[in-house]
């Protein structure tokens, strides 16, 4: 029996998202925010749904904007929703549109709000740069000076080195490691090989490209119109590729280990622009205004371990706790979607959940088990689709409850790990 | 701030509150949305003045005013139809200057706190204060809109505005009768301040204390004094330059139909050149010549007409209640539905733009986009309102998002089966009781219906080009169409800011079908042998905007074309359309979206003179007959108002008020005619009845005259009463 919830269901009513673009490409000129406004609105569009009945809205974003940091009360204040809606933007890195999409479920189930939408976008074309800290105090003591002499001798301390802009580098504050190096150490520890992960890359590659022909993944994408002059129309995901082949993978060079390395850029996800959300109501709520949900939420947790230690594989402590959770079994479940930063985090995940030592150190005397690989990612995943940081979990939710309902299948299983060493996982059911 | 204060007997407009040496006087015209300087608020004035003259407790005053977002709207315009003679309204403009002439010479200072519109009469007054203070907010804004009643200001306006603001900001708002907002009224002087609405009162106060005590000096301008205002504003060669250049813009603009405007010029040279005390006295003179003006007769009527449609619920009686459009889509993402989703989106509706595939809907969404820049560039709007505009017009290539839609609009290509086929597709997706509008312009609308599954909710919207500019909106209504359909689709078009007119379904409505014939006249005149741009040349001296050669080319041959054929289906060869329109057709020429019609056209689409091969095409070829402008006028003319009487008799229209409107609003007749029933009637019936019958020839009846106007003739009688209420009200 469903344990989340306290007796109030959390039904998971529909999702949308914006096509995914490879950073720099069709979508380079939109904002987070914008994204995020481009995907809600939408949602909202398609739902039918009267804007007024919406309680809050909850937003995840990695990288935020420094001139606009509250992502989910800017994208609260589209002219539909009304002003008094409740706004909150969270951070657990990857999993943030995961965090929003508890946080959002948690609210329902404590009663606090009936119908909320939940989601993250991410514009990693538009990263902030940062200023040398000499550059910054030179700034910051010209504006404060009180006349032009004092302002010409604040510049004249800026020297030529303190014009190098810092680059925001996707590493691990506390250990210095960027997410790719860690990868690369969890293929060595876990003993991934080259060839599986390439494997699995293009495996990525085929279903994606599949699922986006037959219609499938793109049902749940709405066609972006790029503003200003809406000349360039984006309606499916461009980063997959359907010609790849085993062979232009193999013969990518390793990115992070120049000698003994298997991590490549066609193995690992690629910097994405883009947005998604879903719509969630109380079980009552979404009966009460007509609509028949996708799914519901039966179970989640969340898990972390040492960055320092396997980075991305907390998935693997965070799943047994969720379906411990649902009171079900890997067995149980019918379909289930993995994030895929990297194939070799994806493989040690699989491996992870087959053994007994992780097991333990979840507190579990049995493995998850072993999964099977015709239910997995069956329409590809973020290495082709492309993984905007802060909206990669509302993809996944929408994905994985939209095929689930094709197939006729009851629970569905969903992962994904973040910087930090953390990891989430959640149980759905369509009854 | 509620005032303790000394109420005169009920139904006063004024109230005054003294506090500590300072009479607030509070405006507010009991039981009227918006205060006028009626009789009776300027006999209370009066009494006000009597006092403010003796009483020596009283050392300053603040005007404000009682209504939300009002300050005063200028002369209760009732009252303005009572005058029957030039003399009568020569003296209540005296009359106006002698009271604002004592409220500008008492010593007590007097401050005006502005707050909302503050037009005609209103700023007169204002003007007359010694201190000017007004609220920053939206709903503040200042204007003389006299001239667009045919009118000069008559309190003093075209002698002090001038004075205070400079001659070329006074002649910019004199002229135009334009809003001026909160800021610009600060930037040319024309207010001393602004402030927050929430302080106004206690800031203007403040002021009248201050000038009171004399520690703020009571001074003539603040405005700007760049190197502009000092050349031209500023001395008499300046000014006599100006006025010459303003003279030369009125007369190219008006065609020298319009005397309101002129007239304001002289008066306001007049003032400068032998003082304020004669150019009032002119002022007055000119105002009382133009109350009783035929061109300002006509625009006072339709004032009051445009006034009495907002007020009509389109229906004639028992009217529904109109349901709410919160959410519309729009069928057809070319230039009209992408006009409509830029006039939707402002009003705060969630709009669905839909078309056959993405390319389409794209370009409409630029298409929107293009309006609401322009409205940017104008300062109509900020980007954050841009934005939130854009964010309500979602786009689709499927019928997703359709299930709580209130209202369809229908803007697809001009076929029937096209509309046959997503009418019925829409009411698959879409509730039972939605509204589906259909924006043709020639199918009517029964026709279309006749696929539906639900009749009732049928209705047609007829929107002229480019929506977001033309003001008219063609309801029309076919005979199973709900009154409740009626009543809602009235309100939302109010909503975008149209004025409505209701009309009866029937091939071409009402606009188009009256514009055929006279379409057809200026293509017979063509055939002929009349040049081309002698045909234009006379309707626009007659006071069209455009000629209908010009028009023809504009609203493109081949629609024109197909349009004409319907009419010919429907109303037989009396709309035959003429030989010259049907070759140029032929010919393949498109007018001014395929760069070639009966004009020459640049790449930019801009109108360069005749295209002389075209005279290739028609019957005289190169010969030219020479007709005078007065009988192209005749012709063109009579054949549309003959059309319109004919839409009136058989029930299109509901009213000749509706014809008047909809002729002015949605095709360009001309406004200081008033309209083709108006025109009918200064004419005389019988004198039209006479004209046509001459026209009319057996070789072709198309002059016969419509069987209403033969009676109206016969019976000496008038579509409107000959003095009073222009509508008879």
């Amino acid at each position: 029996m469903a344990t989340y919830g306290n007796g109030r269901r959390v039904a998971v009513v529909a999702g949308v998202r914006t096509p995914f673009a490879r950073a720099g490409t069709a979508l380079r000129n939109l904002s987070a925010i914008e994204l995020g406004k481009l995907c809600v609105a939408e949602l909202i569009q398609r739902t039918g749904l009267d804007g007024t009945e919406v309680d809050a809205l909850v937003f995840g974003t990695v990288v935020p904007s420094v001139l606009a940091p509250n992502i989910a009360r800017e994208v609260s204040l589209l002219p539909v929703l009304p002003k008094g809606v409740q706004a909150v933007t969270v951070s657990r890195a990857c999993a943030s549109a995961n965090q929003a999409i508890t946080d959002a479920a948690d609210q329902i189930a404590l009663g606090h709000a009936s119908v909320v939408i939940a989601g993250g976008a991410e514009s990693l074309s538009n990263v902030p740069i940062l200023h040398s800290r000499g550059f910054a105090d030179a700034l910051v003591a010209a504006s404060r000076a009180k006349r032009l002499g004092g302002r010409a001798k604040a510049l004249s301390r800026i020297r030529p080195k303190d014009l190098v802009p810092i680059t925001p580098a996707i590493a691990e504050p506390s250990t210095g490691e960027t997410m790719g190096q860690s990868a690369e150490k969890m293929a060595k520890i876990n003993h991934i090989s080259r060839e599986e992960q390439d494997q699995l890359a293009l495996r990525s590659h085929r279903l994606a490209s599949a699922g986006t022909k037959d219609g499938r993944l793109t049902a749940e994408i709405a066609p972006a119109y790029v503003p200003p002059k809406y000349e360039t129309v984006l309606t499916s995901d461009n980063g997959i590729r359907d010609d790849t082949s085993l062979d232009q993978l193999s013969a990518l060079k390793p990115v992070f280990d120049r000698r003994y390395g298997s991590v490549t850029a066609g193995n690992a996800s690629p910097l994405t622009d883009g947005g998604a959300a879903v719509l969630l109501m109380s079980d009552e709520r979404a009966r009460a205004l007509g609509y028949t949900p996708l799914g519901f939420i039966r179970s989640y947790a969340y898990a972390a371990l040492d960055p320092g230690e396997q980075l991305l594989q907390a998935p693997v402590l965070a799943a047994p706790v969720a379906l411990k959770r649902a009171g079900l079994s890997l067995r149980d479940i019918d379909l289930i979607e993995m994030h895929e930063a990297f194939a070799a985090q994806v493989l040690s995940n699989l491996r992870g959940f087959e053994s007994r030592e992780w097991a333990a150190r979840a507190g579990f005397s049995e493995p998850v088990g072993d999964v099977d690989r015709a239910r997995l990612n069956v329409m590809g995943g973020s290495i082709a689709i492309g993984h905007p940081f802060g909206a990669t979990g509302a993809r996944i939710t929408t994905t994985l409850l939209n095929e689930l309902g094709r197939r006729g299948g009851q629970f569905g299983l969903m992962t994904v790990c973040a910087a930090g060493g953390m990891g989430f996982a959640m149980v759905v059911e369509r009854q | 701030m509620t005032a303790t204060a000394i109420r005169a007997p009920a139904a006063s407009a004024l109230t005054t509150e003294v506090r500590d040496g300072i009479a607030v006087v509070t405006l507010d015209v009991p039981g009227a949305p918006v205060n006028t300087f009626a009789r009776s608020v300027r006999e209370e004035f009066a009494v006000l003045l009597d006092r403010l003259e003796r009483d020596d407790a009283i050392r300053g005053v603040v005007i404000r005013s009682g209504k939300p977002d009002v300050w005063v709207a200028g002369a209760d315009i009732e009252e303005f139809l009572e005058i029957e003679t030039a003399s009568q309204a020569e003296a209540m403009s005296r009359d106006g200057h002698s009271l604002l002439g004592r409220l500008e010479k008492l010593t007590t200072p007097v401050v005006a706190a502005i707050h909302g519109a503050c037009l005609g009469g209103g700023l007169e007054a204002a003007l007359a204060c010694a201190y000017r203070i007004a609220s920053d907010a939206p709903k503040t804004v200042f204007a003389l809109p006299e001239v667009q009643l045919g009118l000069i200001p008559g309190a003093g306006g075209t002698q002090r505005l001038p004075r205070l603001v400079g001659l070329q900001a006074a002649l910019d708002m004199i002229l135009t009768g334009k809003n001026v907002r909160a800021r610009k009224a600060l930037q040319i002087g024309l207010v001393h301040e602004l402030v927050h609405p929430a302080i106004l009162d206690d800031i203007a106060i403040a002021r009248a204390r201050a000038l009171a005590d004399g520690t703020l000096r009571r001074d003539g301008t603040r405005r700007s004094h760049g190197a502009k205002e000092i050349l031209l504003d500023d001395n008499r060669v300046g000014r006599a330059v100006v006025l010459r250049q303003a003279r030369e813009c009125v007369v190219a603009r008006t065609r020298g139909q319009y005397p309101a405007p002129i007239a304001a010029l002289d008066v306001v040279a007049t003032g400068y050149a032998q003082g304020m005390e004669r150019g009032l006295r002119a002022e007055a003179r000119l105002f009382g010549e133009l109350a009783v003006s035929e061109v300002s007769r006509q625009l006072v009527f339709l004032f009051f007409a445009v006034s009495a449609l907002k007020k009509d619920p389109g229906v004639p009686q028992l009217a529904p209640p109109p349901l709410p459009v919160r959410k519309l889509v729009i069928l057809g993402a070319g230039f009209m539905g992408a006009g409509i989703a830029s006039i939707a989106a402002p009003q705060g509706t969630l709009v669905r733009l839909k078309d056959a595939d993405h390319a389409r809907v794209g370009k409409g969404l630029a298409a929107v986009r293009e309006v609401l820049n322009d409205r940017l560039a104008k300062k109509q709007l900020t980007r954050l309102e841009l934005e939130d505009y854009m964010s309500l017009v979602g786009g689709t290539i499927d019928y997703s998002g359709f299930a709580n839609v209130d209202l369809v609009i229908e803007a697809v290509f001009e076929d029937l089966a096209v509309k046959q086929r997503v009418l019925r597709e829409t009411e698959q997706v879409t509730r039972s009781n939605t509204i589906f509008a259909s924006n043709t312009s020639t199918i009517p609308i029964a026709t279309i219906a006749e696929a539906s599954s639900r009749p009732e909710r049928v209705i047609g919207m007829h929107f002229f080009s480019p929506v977001p500019k033309m003001p008219l909106l063609e309801v029309i209504v076919a005979p199973k169409t709900s009154a409740e359909v009626t009543t809602t689709v009235v309100a939302y078009g109010k909503a975008l800011g149209k004025t409505v007119i209701v009309v009866n379904d029937s091939p071409g409505f009402y606009a188009n079908r009256i514009l055929a014939p006279y379409i057809n006249e200026a293509g017979l005149l063509l055939d002929e042998g009349v040049a081309i741009d002698a045909v234009d040349r006379a309707l626009v001296d007659f006071g069209f905007p455009v000629g209908p050669i010009t028009l023809l080319d504009e609203v493109g041959l081949d629609i024109a074309g197909k349009s004409g054929a319907i009419m010919v289906e429907a109303f037989g060869s009396r709309l035959a359309p003429s030989q010259s329109l049907q070759r140029v057709v032929a010919a393949g020429r498109t007018g001014r979206k395929g760069k070639k019609g009966f004009y020459r056209y640049d790449d930019k689409g801009k109108k360069g003179g005749v295209d002389l091969s075209v005279y290739e095409l028609l019957p005289t070829g190169a010969q030219r007959t020479e007709v005078p402008a007065e009988e192209i006028q005749r012709r063109c003319v009579l054949a549309m108002v003959n059309e319109a009487v004919r839409c009136l008799q058989e029930n299109i229209l509901r009213s000749p008020r509706d014809g008047d409107v909809g002729a002015v609003f949605g095709i360009g007749f001309p406004p200081f005619r008033g309209g083709p029933f108006r025109y009918v009637d200064t004419l005389g019936a019988e004198r039209v009845v006479r004209a046509l019958e001459g026209l009319n020839t057996d070789r072709s009846p198309r002059f016969a005259p419509a069987q209403l106007l033969i009676e109206k003739a016969r019976e000496n009688r008038r579509f409107y009463p000959e003095r009073g209420h222009p509508l008879g009200g």
